[in-house]
């Protein structure tokens, strides 16, 4: 849900990064962290465990500059991948303006994919959301790997609705910003729309 | 969008930053501040130069929802207020429909003290979240004329 603050001229969105465990959320936060300007960002949160893994969310804010006098921050959250911490990611997704489903490429990830994107759409569903309808990007992690499913059946398996989908390998940072961009862009344009 | 957005104006914003103003000094409090549930600051009164207000916003809604979602698995609605007493610096959260009052204090205050002034300026500020979410429902047209004029080059440029 957008707040739009008037009196400090600002636009805040939330952005969403979904996916199965160990596909590559943390690592596109951290990227674009390790990659922007200290005046643009704020700290990165991450809420793990002790052997890094996500236990509840890692939160980043963005400023990407300003648009018709509007400051717009972008609030960018991971949701905790490993399957028992459903609650946690039905959370994380309240007030979501725009959600990234990172996709792990390899072949053995497959299953977890489909049941990460299935169980998206629920968690969607009982907070009041259509994925259809909401600004959406898939993000297909890991491309370096030897084992990794050729994206044009990733795609087939995975796309949902028209969505971009963007091939990325997040611990070097390619397709990570055209990911970001791409789901930022659709959110803006939501509100444009009205 | 989504859901509705919350659409505050300079008017609101100046009353409810007169509340946590009188809030603050009331209940002798560090800082004061307003987050929505989703995570975004609102409005802030008090010293911050020390505080990561952003940060600390996104993880009292965390710690908000969290604790919501333990108090529906045993059948509660949600936990209205919640407190963390440090050794020196606590914190004590409060909900107020969409929104969270979050108090920070020292031993100069207790928590027995900003627990009443927080209820009473909860009061307050429900009054003003309704004139709020009423304004937000009731977007004028000039809101939809400034958004609708943004231009793809408007967002392109947000990139380079």
């Amino acid at each position: 849900m957008t707040f739009i603050n008037y009196a400090s001229r600002e636009i805040n969105c939330k952005i969403v990064y979904y996916g199965p465990g160990l596909c590559g959320k943390t690592t596109n936060l951290q990227y674009i962290y390790d990659s922007t300007a200290p005046a643009s960002k704020g700290k990165l949160i991450s809420l793990a465990t002790e052997t890094d893994r996500t236990l509840f969310f890692d939160f980043m804010p963005l400023e990407l500059g300003t648009v018709r006098g509007f400051k717009t921050r972008f609030h960018l959250y991971t949701v905790p991948g490993q399957v028992f911490y459903d609650a946690s990611r039905k959370l994380i997704l309240k007030g979501v303006d725009g959600v990234v489903f990172v996709a792990d490429s390899q072949e053995e990830r497959m299953d977890a994919n489909i049941e990460a994107l299935y169980n998206l759409e629920e968690n969607l569903k009982s907070n009041g959301y259509e994925l259809t309808k909401l600004p959406y990007v898939l993000q297909l992690n890991k491309r370096d790997l030897p084992n990794v499913i050729p994206a044009d059946e990733l795609v087939s398996e995975l796309r949902r609705k028209d969505e971009m989908v963007h091939e990325a390998i997040a611990y070097k940072g390619v397709g990570v910003f055209d990911t970001l961009k791409s789901v930022a862009k659709q959110v803006l344009t939501e509100l444009r729309k009205g | 969008m989504t859901d509705t957005p919350i659409i505050m104006r300079e008017q609101q914003h100046e009353r409810i930053m007169s509340v946590l103003h009188k809030l603050r000094l009331e209940s002798v409090s560090r800082v004061v501040f307003l987050v929505d549930k989703n995570g975004q600051p609102v409005a802030m009164q008090g010293d911050v130069s020390n505080i990561d207000t952003t940060s600390l916003a996104s993880l009292a809604a965390g710690n908000v929802a969290a604790t919501g979602g333990m108090a529906q698995l045993i059948g509660e609605k949600e936990f209205p207020t919640l407190s963390h007493e440090g050794e020196r610096e606590s914190i004590h959260i409060c909900i107020i429909g969409r929104m969270l009052l979050v108090v920070v204090f020292d031993e100069r205050s207790s928590l027995g003290l900003v627990k009443l002034r927080v209820k009473q300026a909860s009061r307050d500020l429900a009054v003003i979240f309704e004139d709020v979410e009423r304004d937000s429902l009731q977007k004028p047209e000039q809101d939809d004329a400034l958004f609708a004029g943004i231009t793809d080059d408007d967002i392109d440029s947000l990139f380079n």
